[in-house]
């Protein structure tokens, strides 16, 4: 019997949470299909021909806009970028009366980057527009899981029982969360590892593996994905300084030479080079983070499409 | 439901085996043919057609592949988005002659479609059109070059082609 | 003024121990013997229960200063609503109740528009910030019934100290909203399963034990009654049990939102579950109501915190602490009955003399000769809350359109109906 043919259902991308393991894996072969795009003469389609994306950046972010700004226009749709601060948002216009003022311009797509949590979902709440989360504070970043599981089946044709080990602030990180959902949804077994205040054990919870030792927790690893480490104010009580988090935590040569020899390196950028990861190894065969790049105009091409595609009555 | 068959396995063989003489009469200049298939099924006809061409003149001919949901006219007015796969052309199309490749031309939507997306991989010097079935009903005003058989039908009526290549069996169906 | 029979109702009031149906008589704004007037007007109470005038101490009238989120009015009038005759208003005003003037305008206020008794509690530290006294002497004078800083917490342990030895000269209860500032950081909710997964700082609710277990010790040092509020952590019901069991003076209250809601309520990102002390886990919800049952916790209060529309309709991290909770509050303490894990005996308790007791006011009472509050509740009564059609100037509640069972259905002050469902 003819299975029935999977469609996309959803208006939103609001976080990897909330989807299907055959959703996360229609976004990917829609991914593919867009990449193909890439590589022509004329890098554009007419899929969004006429539709008009806001980028709504209340946290600043120039290459997750620029993707974001890129993937649109490739699709042939007319782009604003809005960039501006949470505190002048919270001076002047709320976030809900601007939102609601590119409403009225008939904004089809909004594509909301913001520093707090559960952003995007108020936005849904009271907006008709497509909404995608390019990230809400720690809480998550879709397309970044999306393109990095695209990377991972592209590169290891597969994600289900790969040994996939996330490094560094986890509490703090929006990209660690959407990781974490989209791998263990696909079958991966995921290691987190970092300092115990910055991955605490509650993250067991969501199907994980924590450890305290950088050493063991790459050392089986088939994908090691670093995230960025940062000590501002709000984490200067989680750990000493970046020189310690370096020593103890950074993949160095002596780390990196004791990985599996096929252990693909990822990054979500801006690499902090000689903190998390040595300046040579971001730059060596096995590190994937240039691809990565690549790979997220792709996804978010298929996001974009899927999400604003069609009419649902 | 009546379902009746308009082109067995033989015929279809016979068709195009005609179609790729046609294809070598009107193109003296061999050396810049190639071959697109449209998705699903123009791509394994192509493949096909483009055999039968090579084979009279004992050549290889570059052949490739559209998928063209990207340039769909109808994307606004459906429900969900369909779903689309990658194109595959890796040869260069500029300046040579391209011959598109379809199962069934019906309302010449899909052609446009295709010549559009062609037409962002190069600019093609000649483009014609190679289909298995017409069956009429243009909505554009498009029409096919090399045609494998003719077939009158109501609007409401089904063409479909099964290619061995993808469900087993050769053969052309109409379902009123 | 008019006498009132209130008849055939089951008169429930813990204070006296009475628990029966009969006939209640009101004249001159006091509980009298019958036999009633001849004119008095009859309230029939047939299938009802009439207790004492229910009492929250723990109100935000938000006057003087914030009237477009409330004021003494409006939020008095909920009181009613809700079935309460007397509220304790919260002194974290503009300006705040750290002086006489504040609280000499909100008692002449509520003299002029107030549905309700209201009793200004007045502030442990000048302006709240817990630095310095306020002036407790003056605003005992003044006519304050208790001090707190709720809204902030002394976090000063000397000051502390002083305040409850300082506020014992005055006979003044002391309340305390139990929160550890560093522990609590910039948390906007509790720290636990749920705030790792919605990326929501969230604060432990240790921060609420160390302030709790900090406030029984200096009240057996000082030798004087600390309240501790709104007690939302397992932990801390746990303390102030010891606590009683070593004969300290120590009380608590727990708020409907603590024994009803948990922090998985956050998951929508909907700021009317955003309060302090926050929701936090089932397992602490379940040791708020065995506190209740088991006496741990001697009052119910709402906290009733009103916010505009727009304050609340912005980011999670953004949205101020609180919700509106005096049209529900009976309701939700009376679904613990319907669930048998209370009896109805001891919410009224919680709701009427406990209270008074704290407060060391002559109410909570039936007794001949009390201030004729009353409240007559229909604890079968079915009905939807609908929060726009509440009294309150704000809408920021978590029950809107919840289906509730039991509801006040008039309210006497003084003697005087109040409001009538």
């Amino acid at each position: 019997m003819k299975k029935p043919k999977f469609t996309w259902q959803r208006k939103d991308l609001l976080g990897i949470q909330d989807l299907s393991a055959e959703e996360i894996n229609h976004v990917l072969d829609t991914a593919a299909a867009f990449k193909q795009v890439g590589e022509r003469n004329i890098k554009k389609v007419p899929s969004l021909r006429g539709k008009t994306l806001v980028n709504l950046f209340i946290e600043p972010s120039t290459r997750t806009r620029t993707s974001f700004e890129l993937a649109a226009t490739r699709l042939s749709a007319d782009v604003v970028n809005i960039a501006t601060s949470a505190s002048s948002l919270v001076k002047g216009e709320t976030l809900k009366d601007t939102a609601l003022n590119l409403q009225a311009l008939r904004a089809d797509i909004i594509v909301i980057r913001h520093s707090a949590a559960g952003a995007a979902h108020f936005l849904s709440r009271f907006l008709k527009a497509s909404i995608v989360n390019a990230g809400d504070g720690a809480h998550e970043h879709p397309t970044q899981a999306l393109l990095d599981a695209f990377t991972i089946r592209e590169k290891k044709g597969k994600i289900a029982g790969l040994k996939v080990t996330i490094l560094g602030d986890i509490l703090y990180s929006r990209v660690a969360r959407s990781n974490i959902w989209l791998l263990t949804k696909l079958g991966a077994e995921v290691t987190l590892a970092g300092p115990s205040t910055l991955v605490p054990r509650v993250f067991e919870r969501l199907g994980c593996r924590v450890v305290h030792d950088v050493e063991e927790a790459i050392r089986e690893a088939d994908v090691i994905n670093l995230l960025r480490i940062q000590h501002e104010r709000q984490r200067q009580t989680m750990f000493p300084s970046i020189g310690e988090y370096a020593a103890i935590f950074g993949l160095n040569k002596e780390r990196f030479a004791r990985t599996k020899p096929d252990a693909m390196i990822m990054h979500p950028g801006p690499i902090n080079r000689g903190v998390e990861i040595d300046s040579d190894i971001a730059d060596c065969g096995r590190s994937v983070i240039l691809e990565q790049v690549t790979n997220g105009l792709a996804v978010r091409m298929a996001v974009l499409y899927l999400c604003s595609g069609g009419n649902p009555a | 439901m009546n379902v009746n068959l308009i082109m067995d396995a033989s015929a279809i063989e016979r068709a195009l085996a005609r179609m790729a003489h046609e294809i070598v009469e009107r193109n003296p200049q061999t050396d810049t043919l190639a071959f697109v298939g449209i998705r699903t099924n123009g791509a394994p006809l192509a493949r096909r057609l483009a055999g039968k061409v090579g084979a009279i003149l004992s050549r290889e001919l570059p052949t490739g592949e559209l998928d063209i949901t990207m340039h769909r006219d109808d994307l606004d007015l459906r429900d969900t988005p369909p779903a689309v796969g990658p194109s595959a052309i890796d040869f260069d199309v500029t300046g040579r002659t391209v011959v598109l490749v379809d199962d069934v031309l019906f309302t010449g939507r899909s052609i446009r479609a295709a010549m559009d997306e062609l037409s962002d991989f190069g600019r093609a010097a000649c483009l014609q059109l190679a289909v298995l079935v017409d069956r009429g009903h243009r909505e554009l005003p498009i029409r096919a070059d090399y045609v494998g058989k003719n077939v009158p039908t109501a609007r409401q009526e089904r063409v479909t082609v099964s290619l061995v290549e993808d469900a087993g069996k050769d053969e052309v169906v109409i379902e009123k | 003024m008019k006498s009132l029979l209130i008849q055939n109702g089951r008169v429930l009031d813990p204070a006296n121990k009475v628990d029966e149906v009969r006939d209640l008589i009101i004249a001159d704004g006091k509980i009298v013997a019958g036999p009633a007037a001849k004119d008095a007007e009859v309230l029939n109470a047939a299938g009802k229960v009439v207790v004492p005038g229910l009492i929250d101490v723990h109100v935000h009238l938000r006057e003087p200063g914030r009237s477009d989120k409330e004021n003494i009015e409006t939020g008095t009038r909920c009181a009613a609503r809700g079935g309460f005759t007397s509220v304790v208003a919260m002194p974290n005003t503009s300006p705040a109740a750290d002086n006489t003037g504040t609280i000499a305008y909100v008692k002449q206020r509520a003299a002029e528009v107030a549905s309700v008794n209201v009793f200004p509690a007045g502030a442990i530290t000048k302006e709240l910030k817990g630095e310095e006294l306020a002036p407790i002497g003056s605003l005992k004078r003044a006519g304050v019934v208790a001090i707190t800083d709720d809204g902030h917490c002394v976090q000063n342990n000397e000051l502390m100290r002083r305040a409850v030895e300082y506020a014992r000269m005055f006979n003044l209860p002391i309340m305390d909203h139990c929160q550890s500032y560093q522990l609590a950081g910039d948390g906007v909710m509790n720290e636990g399963y749920w705030s790792a997964v919605l990326g929501l700082r969230g604060w432990p609710a240790t921060a609420e034990d160390i302030i709790v277990s900090r406030n029984i010790l200096l009240a057996e040092l000082a030798d004087w009654h600390i309240h501790c509020q709104h007690l939302s952590s397992a932990r801390s019901v746990e303390l102030v049990r010891d606590a009683k069991k070593r004969g300290l003076k120590i009380s608590a209250e727990a708020c409907p939102h603590h024994f009803t809601l948990t922090d998985e309520s956050c998951k929508t990102y909907d700021t009317n579950f955003k309060m302090n002390p926050p929701l936090r886990t089932e397992a602490d919800r379940q040791a708020v109501i065995e506190g209740l049952a088991d006496g741990t916790i001697d009052c119910i209060a709402s906290d009733h915190a009103p916010h505009c529309n727009y304050e609340k309709e912005v980011e999670f991290d953004l949205a101020p602490f609180g919700i509106i909770g005096l049209e529900t509050e009976l309701a939700l303490s009376l679904a613990l009955v319907h669930q048998k894990v209370l009896s109805l005996e001891q919410v009224i308790t919680k709701l009427t003399i406990n209270p008074a007791q704290l407060l060391r006011l002559d109410k909570g009472t039936l007794r001949i000769g009390a201030d004729a509050d009353v409240t007559i509740i229909d604890p079968s009564l079915e009905w939807t809350y609908d929060v726009t059609q509440s009294a309150s100037k704000s809408r920021n509640s978590p029950f809107h359109g919840w289906e509730l069972k039991g509801r006040a259905t008039t309210t006497i002050v003084g003697g005087k109906v109040a409001w009538q469902l």
